[in-house]
């Protein structure tokens, strides 16, 4: 029965992958003209997309124990907002702000940990409520475009480049210049924080009471598991590394806005979703998110290079694989009740 | 006391109570700055011969958030689950609309290509297909309703774009402004609401569909094995849900006359499960008050308006959102709630004790 369970599941990692491949290698054919075969063209979606890289870890953590977080876009706006008024306005240091922003995920995480967890109030009703006030706190900060110009630290940061190892699908441009592929610094807090997630998803204690609880409540109760700290801890999680994730934002954007990060949470849940994490909970993992992202990415890459093509097509296009998706799973989950 | 508990133990009491508290504040705000305390509720005719007043201004403005309020109550109600597409589903129903009313491709006219009726009959039928499709993920792929609706959440109003070539379609004729302008004396938004709710209430009342979808809402395979069509009443429930939808896209469409894809029900579809939640019901599912999520529908509607009274801006308002909605889970939440009747059976243990003590 459990070697089922793993089989459907895996099937449905190997179809979120394949079909990226797919989908990527029909990029390259359709586009090698315009350059979409270039690595750079690859690493320009990582860095287009880190900081919901970043979100996407928690939100799947989240998801995995049967809630959800619909606060995160809204979270990102707020602390984007704040660290560039921190910056400019007040005249504080960014060295100072960073930690700050951290802490007020961590804090904006506990409060909503509490209500989940402990007063037992639907996840979607409690995030729902988060999205409205940090959406509105962002107001509050400021209803202007705030652009982060005045932190050398911030711009030294975001421009910083590091270039592929060993010149790794390195070319000439047209002048004769060598141009190697290079990724930002949030590329690489990207990727640290999605390695340090799938190790925690992994191989910890807390791994197995998430996935408990999220299997089944009431035996995980009975298990002796502590369910009320297990959501805590999944929101505290999930809103911690959407503050890295918000650091990642305003490292590409430099700047903070009220439309910053708008329906980033659709996009988020939508990238777990195709990625094989499951609504109900008890299933998914961090590896099959992160592909979920690089799908999305993929396509409105796709429709950029195309340039003709309306920017209504990679909310079409996704509405569809999502549809395919959960289609599939529902199918999937008909069969193992079958068995 | 026992009467005061009686009444805070109505279904009704916390809308109507969080009702009177905005209307309390209005009236000090009122009479702070020198104006009578009835000015919230003076009703006039101005000069255009049109209702005029803010209680009028409420009613006229909360039209849309009402009318998804009565789809989302039996979608929550029937499947414990919200119907997050409605917005989405507003706007695509309003760009198929003005799209057909202008013919496909033309931005800006003023004679209709299609008669009105088409246009307005295909824009609410469109909705009611996305219903239909919510429904079938739901009701019989048995999908989580949030999953099955983002769907149509996402692609709903990227849809409507694609029809509206990423314009902003004008129609430009009298005769569809009047969905969102006015009858005689009354904003024909509101009327459409009362025939909403009117139809809704009276199906409800001298059918057995209300206790259809209370019994559904309550436990789905009890009510399959008592012999209710379980799979078949969700579905409807979100056929319903996605037609009111239409409806209320219709008239936010005929407000600005034109299929604005981009901005129509923006948001919209969390007003409407508020509204469901601030009525007192459960959105876990089961007994449901369609007077509730009425009255709370406006209760929102007023709470924005007497905010922009107040000078907040439309941007800041959320944070008070937030604070009421918090508010109400917390009073809601099972936890607090029996945390409470523990308080109240200890007190009621003590006044025994002294009673025997005597």
């Amino acid at each position: 029965m459990t070697k089922k369970k793993m089989n459907s599941n895996s099937i449905l990692l190997m179809l979120t992958i394949g079909l990226f491949v797919v989908m990527y290698a029909s990029g390259c054919i359709a586009y090698a003209d315009k350059g979409f075969t270039k690595l750079q063209v690859f690493l320009d979606i990582l860095k287009n997309n880190a900081g919901l890289i970043c979100v996407v870890c928690g939100m799947t953590a989240v998801m995995i124990t049967g809630g959800i977080d619909i606060s995160v876009g809204a979270l990102i706006a707020m602390e984007c907002m704040f660290m560039a008024v921190g910056v400019e306005k007040w005249g504080l240091p960014a060295l100072v702000l960073l930690p700050l922003m951290l802490l007020i995920g961590l804090v904006f995480g506990m409060v909503q940990g509490y209500f989940i967890g402990y007063l037992e109030i639907q996840p979607f009703i409690v995030t729902m409520a988060g999205m409205f006030f940090a959406r509105g706190m962002t107001a509050v900060i400021s209803t202007q475009q705030v652009s982060v110009t005045k932190s050398a630290l911030m711009t030294k940061l975001s421009t910083m480049k590091f270039n592929m190892p060993f010149q790794i699908g390195a070319y000439l441009n047209k002048k004769g210049k060598l141009m190697v592929p290079n990724v930002s610094i949030y590329v690489i807090i990207a990727i640290v924080v999605l390695i340090a997630t799938f190790l925690i998803l992994r191989y910890t204690r807390f791994r197995r009471s998430l996935y408990a609880v999220g299997g089944n409540q009431q035996s995980a109760a009975l298990m002796g598991l502590d369910v009320k700290k297990t959501r805590f801890k999944a929101h505290v999680m999930c809103s911690l590394l959407t503050s890295i994730g918000a650091i990642c934002y305003v490292l590409n954007t430099m700047c903070g806005t009220t439309r910053q990060a708008l329906g980033l949470e659709m996009d988020a849940i939508s990238s777990a979703v195709i990625g094989g994490t499951l609504l109900t909970g008890g299933v998914g993992n961090v590896i099959g998110s992160f592909f979920g992202v690089l799908i999305n990415g993929t396509i409105s890459s796709l429709v950029k290079t195309n340039g003709k093509l309306s920017s209504a097509w990679p909310n079409v296009v996704t509405a569809i694989l999502l549809c395919f998706f959960i289609v599939l799973q529902a199918i999937f989950a008909r069969f193992r009740k079958k068995d | 006391m026992t009467k005061l508990k009686k009444l805070t133990q109505k279904q009704l009491f916390l809308p109507l109570f969080s009702m009177v508290l905005v209307m309390l504040i209005n009236i000090v705000y009122d009479v702070a700055h020198g104006n009578p305390f009835y000015n919230f509720f003076t009703v006039s005719i101005n000069s255009q011969g049109i209702l005029y007043g803010r209680l009028i201004d409420i009613l006229n403005r909360g039209s849309e958030a009402a009318i998804l309020a009565i789809g989302m109550t039996l979608v929550v109600s029937a499947s414990a689950g919200t119907d997050i597409s409605v917005g989405s589903v507003m706007s695509l129903a309003g760009g198929v609309c003005c799209v057909l009313l202008a013919g496909f491709g033309n931005v800006n006219v003023n004679s209709y290509a299609v008669p009105l009726w088409v246009g307005v009959l295909a824009g609410i039928l469109v909705a009611g297909l996305c219903g239909a499709f919510n429904g079938m993920l739901v009701a019989f792929l048995k999908i989580q309703p949030m999953v099955a609706t983002l769907i149509l959440f996402s692609a709903g109003r990227a849809i409507g774009l694609l029809l509206c070539n990423s314009a902003i379609v004008y129609v430009n004729v009298e005769s569809f402004k009047m969905f969102g302008g006015y009858t005689w004396i009354f904003p024909t938004p509101m009327l459409i609401t009362a025939c909403c709710v009117l139809v809704t209430a009276l199906v409800l009342k001298y059918t057995a569909m209300g206790t259809y979808v209370q019994a559904v809402g309550i436990n789905k395979d009890a009510a399959r094995i008592s012999g209710y069509k379980s799979a078949a009443i969700i579905f409807l429930c979100y056929v319903v849900c996605g037609l009111f939808a239409g409806i209320a896209g219709i008239v936010a469409t005929s407000r600005i006359y034109s299929a604005d894809t981009n901005n129509i029900g923006l948001n919209l579809e969390m007003d409407a499960i508020l509204a469901v939640a601030l009525g007192g019901n459960s959105l876990g599912g089961g007994k449901f008050r369609l007077s509730g999520s009425i009255i709370g529908a406006y209760t929102i509607q007023a709470i924005t308006t007497t905010l922009y009274a107040l000078g907040v801006s439309s941007a800041q308002a959320p944070v008070f959102k937030a604070i009421i909605v918090i508010a109400i889970v917390t009073i809601q939440s099972p936890v607090v709630k029996a945390y409470m009747k523990k308080r109240g059976a200890a007190k009621q243990l003590e006044s025994g004790k002294e009673v025997h003590a005597s």
